[in-house]
């Protein structure tokens, strides 16, 4: 049985204007993600891994083609309705943590849930039970700058997490990382994928991600150079690939 | 919910947010203390003359205009009889004004002699106490003037005048009441004397330049020739003159909050550049453009709610201590030509601090509001980035 597909995209293309003309970060990309999958954009810097992952997350707009994630036509959305789907359904977690400082662990975690007016109790104990699957439920009190770089990309997952997206997308999770953390936060996400069956998509060039990827989509100046989804073997040996 | 996040950021933003809202509280505390002096002002000498001066309002000779002094010696005459029943049940007092003239040290100063009836209940001035030799006419004068003539209680004061006819006339009379008043219009300049011994002296019995009505009739006017003036009229230059000066305050205390005001606009502007990354995690986390601008704006009009709350504190304090007790004014203070004691009670109406809150918190929340519709133009991946769109 085929699962159903969480992203659709069919002929995109993303130009930025220059001063000899444009320049296309993305050239006519065809792709589809189905649910549950544990899949990464792959490519060197510059090839549009996050460019096309900012057009998923309805953080920007194709200059041509469409895109429909869970459903809803990216490009056809206001800027209310791309924050609703964002607030609703999707997870982000970004390089560079992104935390709101002047809050602690636990009001990080929990401002997804407040955009959705959960009620207090339904909201403490969804950010204890995502913080407890993080291994952060002691540092609640913490703020972010009391926490190691590991704990803090933690937290932005939890943050993702907090409200059961259908889609989670990671831009360079591990990039601020070292090995023995990118392996635990990796870990995370994957027995999160596991348990919960949400999707994840990642933009990353770094080994120790791609050795995780279910499905490696390579990006290449602006197009799909490979796809290819790997087999659970290649997978649990953890082998990089060399995608480029 | 924003409201909830605009405190948490508030807070955390720790001594940013406190340094903001001690000195637009200092301004807070400062509108609301010196608008309550010149109130008090108002208050206390707007009581005071009432009580020393004005009463319930005054009946004047037609041919009197105070700002003309000569009228004075054509101003007076027989006292109507509406006005004189009035007098009779003790609800109104008579004065006869006239000019005259003294020799403090060999020099003549112009005074205005002012006749009232000793035994008189209308105005809060005390009865001219009687000479001790036949014969003497007494005056009484006020502190300043006593302490300007370096003249006391049993010394005598060399006086000329002109009666009814025009011719002069002139004479020695005693000292033998001094009265503090705070009310400058009824002591400089002025000495005052029975209303007999004035009419005597003018040759004109039965006569008088105004009548003074006790302040439970104020709003009753009487059919005379004589022209009535009414409180509100009597202190009409008064009230203006506290304007004025309330006015010139306003301009120190509109620099202190502007001071303030920039301090909170900077503070957004900061915010703006510096919370870039934030905005964009906030818009990728699901908060709409508008929410952003609600938060953003709300966070700014807080500081003028915590600035409210803290002068409240420190504040509350000190405004009811100098309500209470008041505080001693100096020396100059009298040349501010106000009708107050030695001591001012500054007067604090609701609607002073309500007006004032509304102010701060209006404005505040104006240039709280002014940085932020940048953010309608921002773009959640620029923001992400930390750039500006």
């Amino acid at each position: 049985m085929t699962a159903e597909p969480v992203i659709v995209i069919n002929g995109v293309s993303r130009l930025y204007p220059v001063s000899s003309g444009s320049f296309a970060a993305l050239s006519d990309i065809e792709l589809t993600i189905a649910a549950g999958e544990f899949s990464g954009l792959v490519g060197p810097s510059g090839s549009g891994k996050t460019t096309l992952l900012n057009l998923i997350g309805s953080l920007d707009a194709p200059t041509s083609g469409e895109i429909i994630v869970l459903g809803q036509k990216v490009q056809e959305l206001d800027a209310r309705g791309a924050a609703r789907l964002r607030r609703d359904q999707l997870g982000f977690i970004f390089q560079t943590y992104n935390l709101l400082p002047v809050y602690t662990v636990f009001e990080n975690v929990e401002f997804p849930l407040l955009l959705l007016q959960m009620e207090r109790q339904k909201r403490r104990d969804a950010v204890m039970d995502i913080l407890e699957r993080v291994g952060l439920a002691d540092r609640a009190g913490s703020r972010p700058a009391q926490l190691s770089g590991g704990e803090c990309q933690r937290v932005a997952i939890a943050r993702a997490m907090v409200k059961h997206p259908s889609l989670v997308l990671a831009d360079e999770p591990t990039a601020n990382l070292d090995a023995d953390n990118s392996h635990r936060i990796l870990q995370t996400m994957l027995t999160l994928n596991r348990d919960l069956g949400t999707t994840f998509l990642f933009a990353t060039h770094d080994d120790k991600v791609i050795q995780y990827l279910r499905r490696v989509i390579v990006l290449f100046d602006g197009r799909i150079a490979q796809d290819e989804v790997r087999d659970e073997t290649a997978v649990s040996a953890g082998t990089p690939g060399g995608y480029f | 919910m924003i409201l909830k996040l605009a405190l948490r950021n508030l807070w955390g933003a720790g001594v940013r947010t406190w340094l903001n809202a001690i000195v637009l509280s200092l301004s807070f505390f400062t509108i609301i203390w010196s608008q309550g002096v010149y109130h008090g002002m108002q208050v206390d000498a707007t009581r005071n003359m009432i009580a020393m001066e004005l009463g319930g309002g005054q009946y004047r000779h037609p041919d009197w205009d105070p700002y003309d002094p000569l009228t004075l010696p054509e101003a007076h005459g027989a006292i109507p009889a509406p006005l004189q029943k009035l007098i009779v049940a003790d609800k109104a007092v008579a004065l006869l004004l006239a000019q005259g003239t003294i020799y403090p040290d060999g020099r003549p100063q112009a005074v205005l002699l002012k006749g009232i009836a000793p035994e008189q209940q209308i105005l809060e001035l005390p009865p001219i106490a009687p000479a001790a030799q036949p014969g003497q006419i007494p005056v009484m004068i006020g502190r300043e003037m006593s302490e300007s003539l370096e003249l006391g209680v049993g010394e005598l004061l060399t006086l000329r005048w002109r009666d009814h006819t025009g011719a002069f006339d002139a004479r020695e009379f005693l000292i033998t009441t001094v009265f503090s008043s705070s009310v400058p219009t009824i002591d400089r300049g002025h000495i005052w004397l029975r209303l007999a011994d004035l009419q005597v002296m003018l040759s004109a019995p039965g006569i008088a330049t105004l009548v003074v009505v006790s302040p439970e009739m104020t709003g009753t006017q009487l059919e005379t020739d004589w022209v009535f003036r009414s409180q509100d009229y009597l202190l009409a230059d008064l009230r203006a003159m506290v304007r004025s000066k309330s006015a010139g305050a306003a301009i120190m205390y509109a620099l202190l909050l502007f001071l303030a005001l920039i301090a909170v606009f900077d503070t957004q502007v900061l915010s703006l550049f510096r919370r870039r990354r934030e905005m964009g995690t906030l818009m990728a986390l699901g908060l709409t453009r508008g929410a952003l601008i609600r938060l953003f704006t709300l966070e700014g009009a807080l500081h003028g709610v915590l600035a409210g709350l803290l002068a409240l504190v420190y504040g509350w304090p000190i405004v009811y201590w100098t309500a209470v007790t008041g505080f001693a004014l100096p020396q100059a203070s009298q040349d501010f030509q106000f009708a107050i004691g030695d001591r001012l009670y500054p007067v604090y109406t609701l609607e002073l601090v309500l007006v004032t809150t509304l102010l701060v918190l209006v404005t505040v929340t104006i240039v709280s509001y002014l940085p932020t519709r940048r953010i309608s133009h921002l773009n959640p991946v620029d923001a992400l980035r930390g750039r500006r769109s």
